[in-house]
C-alpha cells in the first residue's frame, strides 16, 4: 500500500506533513458537546409534530455528526457528510415536505397505546445493546491511538475506493444508474 | 380562433446565444464609459443646479400681491379674484381706508388676503381678472411648508414675494 | 504555541470579516447602485458624503431604525432564523480561502484544511436553507414560490459547480486551496500559464479545458448567488420580491447583504482557483527578463509590504470580478424557468463532464 501511494502524481506542499497543533483537552470536550447536540436534535426529529421542524433538526444532527468526523481528523468524510446529506438530500426532503400539505400531522392526537409501545421497543433495544457492550471484551478500555495517516485522507480514501473496493464501487454505480433509469421510465410512462 | 404564431427560425449564431450576450455587454459598457467621461447628458441636479434662469416669461408660478412705486398695496379688495378662483384658494377680508389716508378715495383695502397654496392650481385667472393689476403670478415654484398652515400665504408673505411693480396703472396717483 | 495560534486566528477572523468583507459588502451595494446608474445614463446615489460614499452608512442606519415588523401569519421562530441562516454560510466560506501570502510570518488564511474546495461547496450548499426557510415560514404564496425555485435551482447548479473544478484537481492532485495557489505560482495561472516553461504549447493546450471550467464555474456561481440572469428566486416582476417579500428592516437587510457576501466569497473562490489567488507576478530584469514573485517571506519591511501587496492584489481581483457580476446583471434579461433548468442540466452539466474527459486525456498524453 505504501508503494501504491507513490503511483499517483503528487504535488507535495509544505503543509502535508504538518499535524494540527491542538490542545489535548479540546477534542474530548468537543466530542461531548457535539454528541449532546446530536442526541438532542435526534430526539427533536421524533418529537417534533411539524415535519419541516423535524427535517431541520435532522440537518443539525448531520452537522453534529460531521463535526465528530472532523474531530477525528477525517476531514473528507466530515465535509462530504455535510455536502451530500445536509446540503443535497435534506434539501430535497424539505422540498417535498413543503410541497405536501401536512397540517393533519400536526393536529393528530397522541395514541397512548402506540406511544407506550414505541417507548417499550426503544427501551428493550437500549437494554440489549447495553448488555452486549458490557460483555464485550475490552469495551472498558480506551481505544488505541490512531496511526498517523501517511498522506492526506482524501488520497487514502481514493486509493481504498479505487483499489481495494473497486468492484463494489462500480457495482454501486451501476445500481444507482439503474435506479435513475427506473425513475425516468416510471415518470415518463403515460397514465392510463 | 386560435392563432399559431410561427417561431422565427434562429440561425446557429443566434442559438448559441453568446454573441448576443457579448453584444449586449458591449452596449452597456459603452453607456458606462460615456457616462464616466461625461459625454452623456444627465438630469439637472436640482438643489445645486436650478432652471430659474431658463424660465420662460409666461411662466406661471406662485401668485403674489404687488405694491406700486409709492409703496401702496395695489389691491383694492374688490374680491373679483376671490370669485373667479376655480379652487377657491383666495380669501379676502376687505377693510375701509381711514379718512386721513393719502389714498382715501380708493376707499377699500385688503385687511386680510390669504391664498391657500395647497389649493392653488396656478391657473392665473386671478391675474387675468384683476382690474387693478395688483396680483401677479411670479416665478416662484418651490412652495414648501411643514404644516397646512405654513402653506397658506398671508398678506405679508404675498407682498414679500410680489415686491414693487412700476408703471402700468396710475389712476389712483395724484400726478395722473 | 496554541495560544499564539488561537490569538492570530482570532485576529485574522475579526480582521477579514469586519475590516474587509463587511465593508466590501456594503460598498458593493453602493457600487451596484452607482454602476447600474451609469449604465442606464443616470447618476445614482451621490448625496450622502462626497460622491455619495457614505450612502451605505445611511442605508444601515435606515434599516436599523425602521420598525421591525413581524407579520401575523408567520411561523415566528423560523421567520427569525432564516435571515441568520442566509448570512452565516456566505461569510463562513471565506475561512478556507487564502487571501494573502503571509504577514509577520503568519499565513494569511484562517483554516488551511486539506479538503478546502469541498468545504466551500458544503457550506455554500447550506446557504439554501436560509432562503427555503424564509419562503416557507413567511406563510405567503410568493415567498414560497421563491423558496421552491431557489431549492431546485441551487441543487441543479451545484452539480456543474462541482464538476467544473475537477480538471483543476486532476492537474494539481490536491483539494487544498493553498496547494492550488502554490501550483499556480510555480506553473502560471490556470487561465494564463505564462510563468515557468510558458513556451511549452502543451501547457497552453491545457488552458483550453481550464477556460471552459472557468466559464461553467462562473455561470454556476451566478446561479448559486441568485444573481441575474438567474435571479428566479427573487424575480421582482413575478414574485413581488421573492423569498424575502414578507421581510422588512434589518431582517431584509441581512438577506440583501447575505447575497452580496455570497457574491464576494464566490468571486474569492474563482480568483483562488483560476486567477492565481493572491499572486501577481512583477516583471523584473535580472540579467534577463523574468517574473519576480513578491510575497511576505522577505525579511523586514519588504516582507510586510509584500504581504500587504498580496492581500491588496487578492481583493483587487475580487473587486474586478464583482464589477463583472454587476455589469452582467444590468445587461442580461432573466431566463425563463424551464430555460434555466435546461441550461443547467442539459448544457452546463454535459459541458463540464466532457471537459473533465478532455482534461484527463490531455494530462494522460502530455503529463505536465
Amino acid at each position: 500500500m505504501a508503494a501504491d501511494c507513490q503511483v499517483g502524481r503528487t504535488v507535495r506542499s509544505e503543509h502535508e506533513n504538518d499535524l494540527p497543533i491542538r490542545n489535548p483537552l479540546m477534542p474530548s470536550l468537543l466530542f461531548w458537546i457535539f454528541s449532546a447536540l446530536m442526541l438532542v436534535f435526534g430526539a427533536a426529529v421524533v418529537i417534533n409534530r411539524n415535519p419541516v421542524a423535524s427535517a431541520l433538526s435532522l440537518v443539525v444532527c448531520f452537522l453534529g455528526l460531521s463535526a465528530l468526523f472532523i474531530s477525528l481528523d477525517a476531514f473528507f468524510i466530515g465535509v462530504i457528510q455535510v455536502l451530500v446529506y445536509a446540503g443535497a438530500v435534506m434539501v430535497l426532503f424539505l422540498f417535498i415536505i413543503m410541497l405536501l400539505d401536512l397540517r393533519a400531522e400536526e393536529r393528530r392526537k397522541i395514541n397512548a397505546v402506540a406511544f407506550t409501545g414505541g417507548v417499550a421497543v426503544a427501551l428493550a433495544l437500549f437494554v440489549q445493546i447495553f448488555s452486549i457492550i458490557r460483555q464485550l471484551r475490552g469495551a472498558d478500555q480506551p481505544f488505541p491511538a490512531l496511526a498517523t495517516p501517511r498522506s492526506d485522507d482524501v488520497r487514502e480514501i481514493g486509493f481504498l475506493l479505487f483499489d481495494n473496493y473497486n468492484l463494489p464501487f462500480q457495482i454501486i454505480g451501476v445500481l444507482v444508474l439503474v435506479a435513475t433509469i427506473g425513475v425516468i421510465v416510471l415518470s415518463k410512462r403515460e397514465l392510463r | 380562433m386560435a392563432i399559431t404564431v410561427s417561431r422565427p427560425k434562429l440561425t446557429w449564431k443566434e442559438r448559441i446565444y453568446l454573441p448576443a450576450i457579448l453584444g449586449g455587454m458591449a452596449i452597456t459598457f459603452r453607456h458606462f464609459k460615456n457616462m464616466l467621461l461625461g459625454r452623456t447628458k444627465v438630469t439637472m441636479q436640482y438643489p445645486e443646479e436650478k432652471w430659474d434662469s431658463h424660465l420662460p416669461d409666461h411662466y406661471r408660478g406662485a401668485p403674489a400681491l404687488v405694491r406700486d412705486v409709492s409703496g401702496r398695496i395695489r389691491c383694492v379688495a374688490c374680491q373679483l379674484c376671490e370669485f373667479i378662483c376655480p379652487p377657491r384658494a383666495i380669501k379676502i377680508v376687505p377693510g375701509e381706508l381711514p379718512s386721513d389716508d393719502k389714498f382715501v378715495k380708493v376707499e377699500k383695502y385688503p385687511n386680510e388676503f390669504d391664498i391657500d397654496m395647497i389649493r392653488c392650481i396656478y391657473c392665473g385667472m386671478c391675474e387675468e381678472v384683476c382690474p387693478e393689476q395688483a396680483i401677479y403670478l411670479r416665478k416662484d415654484y418651490a412652495i414648501t411648508g411643514f404644516t397646512r398652515e405654513d402653506m397658506v400665504h398671508d398678506k405679508e408673505k404675498l407682498l414679500e414675494i410680489g415686491g414693487v411693480m412700476e408703471g402700468v396703472v396710475l389712476k389712483w396717483n395724484e400726478q395722473k | 504555541m496554541p495560544y499564539f495560534l488561537i490569538l492570530t486566528s482570532l485576529m485574522k477572523i475579526i480582521g477579514v470579516i469586519f475590516l474587509i468583507i463587511l465593508p466590501m459588502v456594503s460598498y458593493s451595494v453602493y457600487a451596484e447602485r452607482r454602476v447600474s446608474a451609469l449604465i442606464q445614463d443616470r447618476l445614482g446615489p451621490n448625496r450622502v458624503g462626497p460622491a455619495g460614499l457614505f450612502q451605505p452608512v445611511a442605508d444601515t442606519l435606515k434599516f436599523l431604525l425602521k420598525e421591525d415588523f413581524t407579520p401575523a401569519g408567520v411561523n415566528k421562530f423560523y421567520y427569525w432564523l432564516a435571515p441568520c441562516l442566509a448570512m452565516v454560510p456566505a461569510i463562513a466560506t471565506i475561512a478556507v480561502v487564502p487571501f494573502g501570502s503571509s504577514l509577520f510570518g503568519v499565513p494569511m488564511l484562517i483554516a488551511d484544511i486539506n479538503v478546502g474546495v469541498l468545504y466551500v461547496f458544503a457550506i455554500a450548499s447550506l446557504g439554501v436553507y436560509g432562503i427555503v426557510i424564509a419562503g416557507w415560514s413567511s406563510n405567503s404564496k410568493y415567498p414560497f414560490l421563491g423558496g421552491v425555485r431557489s431549492t431546485s435551482q441551487m441543487i441543479s447548479y451545484e452539480l456543474s459547480l462541482g464538476l467544473a473544478v475537477i480538471p483543476i484537481f486532476l492537474l494539481v492532485g490536491q483539494l487544498r486551496l493553498t496547494s492550488i495557489v502554490r501550483y499556480q505560482i510555480e506553473h502560471g495561472w490556470m487561465l494564463a500559464p505564462f510563468i515557468g516553461d510558458w513556451t511549452n504549447p502543451q501547457k497552453w493546450l491545457l488552458a483550453i479545458p481550464m477556460l471552459v471550467s472557468f466559464c461553467v464555474f462562473t455561470v454556476a456561481i451566478f446561479a448559486e448567488t441568485n444573481r441575474l440572469p438567474f435571479d428566479l428566486p427573487e424575480a421582482e416582476t413575478e414574485l413581488v420580491g421573492g423569498y424575502h417579500t414578507e421581510y422588512g428592516s434589518m431582517k431584509f437587510a441581512l438577506f440583501f447583504l447575505g447575497e452580496y457576501a455570497a457574491m464576494i466569497t464566490g468571486s474569492a473562490i474563482i480568483v483562488t482557483l483560476f486567477l492565481g489567488g493572491w499572486h501577481l507576478p512583477v516583471p523584473s530584469w535580472n540579467g534577463g527578463f523574468h517574473w519576480a514573485l513578491v510575497d511576505g517571506s522577505a525579511p523586514g519591511w519588504r516582507g510586510i509590504a509584500g504581504g500587504l501587496f498580496n492581500i491588496a492584489t487578492f481583493f483587487a481581483k475580487v473587486a474586478v470580478l464583482l464589477l463583472i457580476f454587476i455589469w452582467v446583471r444590468w445587461t442580461l434579461p432573466r431566463f425563463r424557468y424551464d430555460q434555466l433548468m435546461r441550461l443547467g442540466w442539459v448544457f452546463f452539466f454535459e459541458i463540464a463532464l466532457v471537459n473533465i474527459f478532455i482534461a484527463a486525456i490531455i494530462l494522460a498524453y502530455y503529463p505536465v
